[in-house]
């Protein structure tokens, strides 16, 4: 549990930033909160010489709105995303996941770029993106560029970065209001990542599901949208068959590892638990 | 004038002793962050020693390459098993009479064992050693599961015990066998099996799991080449017994050696044993003439350092149609890991695992017990209980509640029938032992009138139709757990550890101004000794407790003991301080008379002085007298005012409790919920209330989590993969239950203050009540036992195999 050598770098602009990682190439690594790089890195699981720390750069933090868009640094804390205004009137689907994300002192450091530039398929952040349908900002040393969240993910800590590029920020169009949403996390403590998370947003009309979406957590390699699942409830009210058909078709798409949270079979059937939770207390809350 | 004289009550409160809420004096440095433990300790010219772990389960080692490692800056040695040869101690006795590699000697036996250790000037550089040292390993099949261990093809694990027949136990009848150990009578209890109407018979396991302190194992040595002398500041919860092993491995003479427990993160049987870590912060200390520290981290302590249970035990109970309980046999398969590490006293194998008949009125048993090799760290440590005493409580009360389920009776009403009645103490148990005092059955209808158990069993009832109508997916279980400790090892004439007797002691010196300090054989690791300690004193002296200092874990100045586990303290210790100061009351009894100029007879002891029987005026404090200790005895008498105990218990003390656990479970995701937690604890006489209540509200915490999925769990190939806190359940207070507490007091009639020891019942009873509640959950779908933890996925499958849900 301590980690290898590295020299430590703390630029102050996004150029500085990239021309750092350039520089060292497959040797750097950029430094956000640090509470999925370190713990790695003491397990020597991550050994990297350079660690490029992102806290001094200008213009990396904060949440405004833009349009019928959000915009969100991507130095941005777990915390601040629970303690904005914005976020809780435009996406309380965020705040609902934070919470749930680790303790305190995990959510005052991490933050949601590093949690979804990351890439682990237990973080709980891409599988609300995919939901969001959420754009990254990445910005390298040939310029910047917008990548779909729903393109960003190849598999377990495998992205779409490419050497030398930096997550800047994340821009999430605003769900339509009255939409209902929720996050349900299924974990066996404090501080666990999910066993099987699912998350629900979507708008009702006249009692039935009118659009809807449903990212799932920790069930694949990467965070998936459960779009054959989403499509099965659409002009339903949501009665126990439908509900049991969508758990079914979730449940198709997902090949979680056995660990200690159980086997495959468990996890995929507390995976459509999740889904058929998340839709109920979703629509409960539309308008 | 200011003479309002105080009240009698007032007095006794003034002292602070028996049955006082003292807060912790303790807490006073914890809360500020002033504790001083082993890794405060900093020495000039320190050095950091680090291991090289085996990544596999069982594998010969080729060779070992610490050339690399060499050229780390700051690396300074790689001590491995050849290093340690030169000083014939590339093995170690263990507490259990086998023997332990330090280092790896030619083979490697449990993922992460200890290969090789490096020497450097920081933490960091050693670590980077660590990663250069090339091993290399030859793979050998690892055996996992103790039931293959005995098997006829079954690989070789010990090859250093080739050709040995017979072990520090016994015979050996295979070569992965260590020992096995029968108590009771085989015949008496066949007979009763013949005869029964009713028996039961399952496969009631106990997983392994790990005791987890939050400071993790550490020491460290520094030897002083000039004087020959090496002092071990350790993480010890038996110092005295270390310094003794350390000198009869290390040829050290024993005054040379010093021993220091500073404060310690908690030890739960954890910090018991010997370790090679401690072996190798010694021999490089005295190699390189610098002081060594050696600090665990998390993972090592979880998968290297003495884990807890692994008991695989077969139990049969023989009955009477109406549920009067005839005979017990049980059969354990014990799995020791690799080298038979267990922290038992020597003579003792299983431990007291033969208080396994439990609270109930067995006229016959019959036990035996077999312990095997597989390739797992070594231990079988007492994680917050005495020896093996919770592997027993769980044994008998699962079976218990296996047998209500079978004869269609109610697990209480089963558990009245069959009690030792209150007129049968001391009573005599089938497998040997002297129970000395309990009221079980006051104990129980307390705990099912407080929680109103009839009424929950109603509610169990019309949720279970509710179930069946399919109304809810939830379900509900009560979990009743009646057990009987034994705590307090041990008598001389059945107790020792490698031959020393496991008697514990008090010295206390009365200062001239009323106040003193009082230095033990035990060391606290969060049981508030420093408070409760002095409470004792002040009771027996009238002398404040605020006036008494306790030191424990410094074994230049404390007298020798054997240390803090298996509730041993307030048992031994406890009655060593009651005894050391009746000794001081009966040198001031004689002070006091001659300074009152009465014969010692006349004098009756009055809270906090000694007083002229008859003339209430004439009457000398205890403060006074210790004053006079020091400028006017009586001609002919010592000055001074102090005293030593050295304490052999006649008996063992056997402390009992009725807890109810009420549990839902979603049988959709295996979630559950504890809904109410009730312990009734009888530990005899309350030292300090609030002391007891912590010390109950931490064990039944350590009791929910192993029951509910504290694990160390070996994959097939022999990789721990429960080997962190994220896979390691450890409740945070967000899922700890909230916890009611009661309790009963029936004194220990043969301590001499009556008190019986109370901070492992929770750990005790609390398992077999989580468990017995998930079990009674799901019994009216159809199972009588699911094995333990019981982890939301565990849950799920159960009620996945008896239907409840569809796949
Ligand atoms: C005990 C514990 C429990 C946890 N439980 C959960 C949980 O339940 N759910 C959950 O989602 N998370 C959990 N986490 C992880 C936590 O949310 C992390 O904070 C998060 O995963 C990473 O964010 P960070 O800011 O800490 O990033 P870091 O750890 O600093 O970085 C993570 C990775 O992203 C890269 N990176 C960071 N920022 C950028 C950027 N702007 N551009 C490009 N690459 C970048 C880093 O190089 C690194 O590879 C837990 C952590 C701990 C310690």
């Amino acid at each position: 549990m301590i980690p290898g050598t590295f020299s430590y770098h703390r630029p102050a602009s996004v150029a500085e930033a990239i021309n750092l990682l350039s520089t060292f190439g497959e040797e750097a690594r950029p430094l956000a909160g640090g509470h999925s790089l370190i713990p790695m890195m003491k397990l020597r699981l991550a050994t990297p010489g350079h660690l490029i720390d992102l806290h001094g750069v200008a213009g990396l933090t904060g949440i405004r709105r833009d349009d019928d868009k959000i915009v969100i640094g991507a130095m941005t804390t777990q915390q601040q995303l629970l303690a904005s205004n914005e976020i809780r009137t435009a996406l309380p689907i965020l705040q609902e996941a934070a919470a749930l994300i680790a303790d305190p002192q995990v959510r005052y450091r991490g933050t949601l770029g590093g949690n979804v530039a990351n890439g682990d398929p237990g973080n709980d952040m891409p599988a609300l993106m995919l939901t969001l349908g959420a754009t990254y900002r990445l910005e390298g040393p040939n310029g910047a560029r917008n990548v779909a969240a729903g393109e960003f993910y190849q598999g377990a800590y495998f992205t779409a970065l490419e050497p030398g590029e930096i997550l800047t920020s994340i821009t999430i169009p605003a769900p339509a209001a009255g939409h209902g949403y929720a996050y349900e996390k299924l974990k066996r403590k404090v501080g666990d990542y999910a066993t099987a998370a699912a998350a629900v947003v979507l708008t009702m009309a006249d009692g039935k599901v009118a659009s809807c979406a449903i990212g799932l957590t920790n069930l694949h390699e990467t965070p998936l949208l459960a779009t054959d699942a989403a499509n099965v409830v659409i002009s339903t009210g949501l009665d126990a068959a439908t509900l049991k058909q969508a758990a079914a078709a979730a449940e198709a798409i997902m090949s979680p590892a056995a660990d200690a949270r159980g086997p495959v079979e468990y996890r995929k059937h507390v995976g459509g638990v999740m889904v058929m939770r998340a839709l109920q207390r979703a629509a409960g809350r539309a308008r | 004038m200011n003479d309002v004289t105080p009240t009698r009550e007032q007095r006794t409160a003034a002292l602070e002793g028996l049955g006082c809420k003292r807060k912790r004096v303790e807490d006073i440095r914890f809360t500020q962050g002033k504790g001083n433990y082993v890794d405060d300790v900093t020495l000039p010219g320190m050095l950091h020693g680090d291991f090289v772990r085996s990544p596999h389960a069982h594998a010969r080692v080729k060779s070992i390459n610490s050339e690399e490692a060499m050229k780390v800056p700051g690396v300074l040695a790689v001590i491995t098993a050849e290093t340690l040869k030169t000083v014939n101690l590339a093995w170690m006795p263990t507490l259990a009479g086998d023997v332990q590699m330090v280092l790896a000697d030619g083979k490697v036996l449990f993922q992460n064992q200890e290969v090789a250790f490096v020497v450097a000037t920081d933490r960091y550089a050693a670590d980077d050693g660590v990663s250069k040292v090339v091993v290399e390993y030859e793979p050998l099949p690892p055996l996992i599961d103790p039931f293959k261990s005995m098997a006829p093809d079954a690989p070789v694990l010990r090859e250093d015990l080739a050709g040995k027949t017979s072990g520090a136990h016994g015979p050996r009848k295979h070569h992965n066998h260590i020992f096995e150990w029968t108590v009771g009578d085989k015949e008496l209890t066949d007979a009763a099996f013949k005869k029964a109407d009713v028996t039961i018979k399952e496969l009631i396991s106990y997983h392994r799991t790990h005791p987890s302190p939050l400071e993790t194992c550490q020491c460290v040595c520094s030897f002083d080449k000039v004087k020959a002398e090496l002092t071990i500041w350790g993480t010890f919860q038996a110092p005295h017994v270390i310094r003794t092993v350390v000198s009869l491995i290390a040829k050290l003479p024993e005054q040379k050696i010093h021993v220091i427990s500073p404060d310690i993160g908690g030890g739960f049987g954890n910090k018991v044993g010997a370790y090679p870590g401690y072996i190798c912060a010694a021999v490089a200390s005295i190699v390189t003439g610098k002081p060594v520290k050696w600090v665990e981290d998390r993972i090592e302590n979880l998968t290297a350092t003495s884990f807890a249970r692994d008991y695989h035990m077969t139990t049969e109970i023989a009955a009477t149609k109406d549920g009067r309980v005839m005979g017990l046999r049980v059969h354990v398969l014990a799995d020791h890991g690799a080298f038979d590490a267990c922290a038992d006293p020597s003579k003792w194998p299983a431990g007291f695992f033969n208080i396994v008949t439990g609270s109930y009125d067995f006229p016959v048993a019959h036990l035996t017990v077999d312990g095997v090799y597989t390739n797992k760290a070594p231990g079988g440590v007492a994680y917050r209980c005495s020896f093996r005493v919770t592997e027993a409580a769980y044994c008998i009360e699962r079976a218990m509640d296996i047998l209500a389920q079978k004869l269609g009776m109610d697990p209480a009403e089963l558990r009245l029938k069959n009690f030792i009645r209150r007129e049968q103490f001391p009573y005599h148990s089938a497998l040997g032992w002297e129970y000395d005092s309990g009221d079980y059955h006051a104990a129980m209808r307390k705990m099912m009138e407080v929680t109103d158990y009839a009424a929950l069993r109603k509610e169990q009832a019309s949720r279970r139709a509710a179930f069946k109508r399919g109304e809810t997916r939830e379900i509900m279980g009560l979990g009743v757990s009646f057990f009987t400790e034994i705590v307090g090892a041990g008598p001389s004439k059945n107790c020792d550890i490698l031959g020393i007797a496991m008697f514990d002691s008090c010295e206390i010196r009365m200062h001239p101004t009323g106040a003193g300090i009082a230095r033990m054989g035990t060391k606290s690791q969060g049981q508030g000794h420093e408070t409760t300690w002095a409470q004792i004193i002040a009771s027996e002296i009238g002398i404040p407790a605020d006036n008494i200092m306790v030191e424990e874990g410094n074994t230049d100045t404390a007298p020798y003991g054997l240390g803090t586990y298996g509730s041993r303290s307030t048992p031994v210790a406890g009655a060593a301080i009651a005894m050391a100061a009746r000794k001081i009351k009966a040198k001031a009894q004689m002070i006091a008379a001659y300074k009152l100029e009465v014969h010692e007879d006349d004098l009756e002891w009055d809270i906090d002085g000694f007083r002229v029987k008859g003339l209430p005026e004439k009457f000398m404090s205890m403060k006074d007298i210790c004053w006079a200790a020091y400028n006017s005895v009586p001609p002919g008498m010592e000055p001074g005012l102090e005293a030593v105990s050295y304490y052999d218990p006649p008996n063992m003390t056997y402390p009992f409790g009725a807890y109810l656990c009420v549990m839902d479970i979603d049988v959709d995701t295996g979630v559950y919920k504890i809904r109410r937690f009730y312990a009734l604890d009888d530990c005899g006489t309350r030292i300090n209330p609030m002391i007891i209540e912590g010390q109950v509200h931490g064990g039944l915490t350590e009791a929910f989590a192993i029951a509910m999925g504290q694990e160390i769990r070996y994959d097939d190939g022999g990789n721990v993969v429960t080997g962190s806190f994220m896979d390691f359940f450890m409740p945070t207070a967000v899922e700890t239950p909230h916890w009611e507490t009661d309790f009963t007091v029936t004194p220990s009639p043969h301590h001499p203050i009556g008190a019986k020891g109370v901070g492992e019942s929770p750990n005790v009873g609390g398992v077999p009540a989580f468990s017995n509640a998930v079990n009674d959950a799901f019994s009216f779908l159809g199972s009588t036992h699911i094995q333990m933890p019981h982890d939301y996925w565990r849950n799920w499958q159960a009620a996945k195999n008896l239907g409840a849900v569809a796949a």
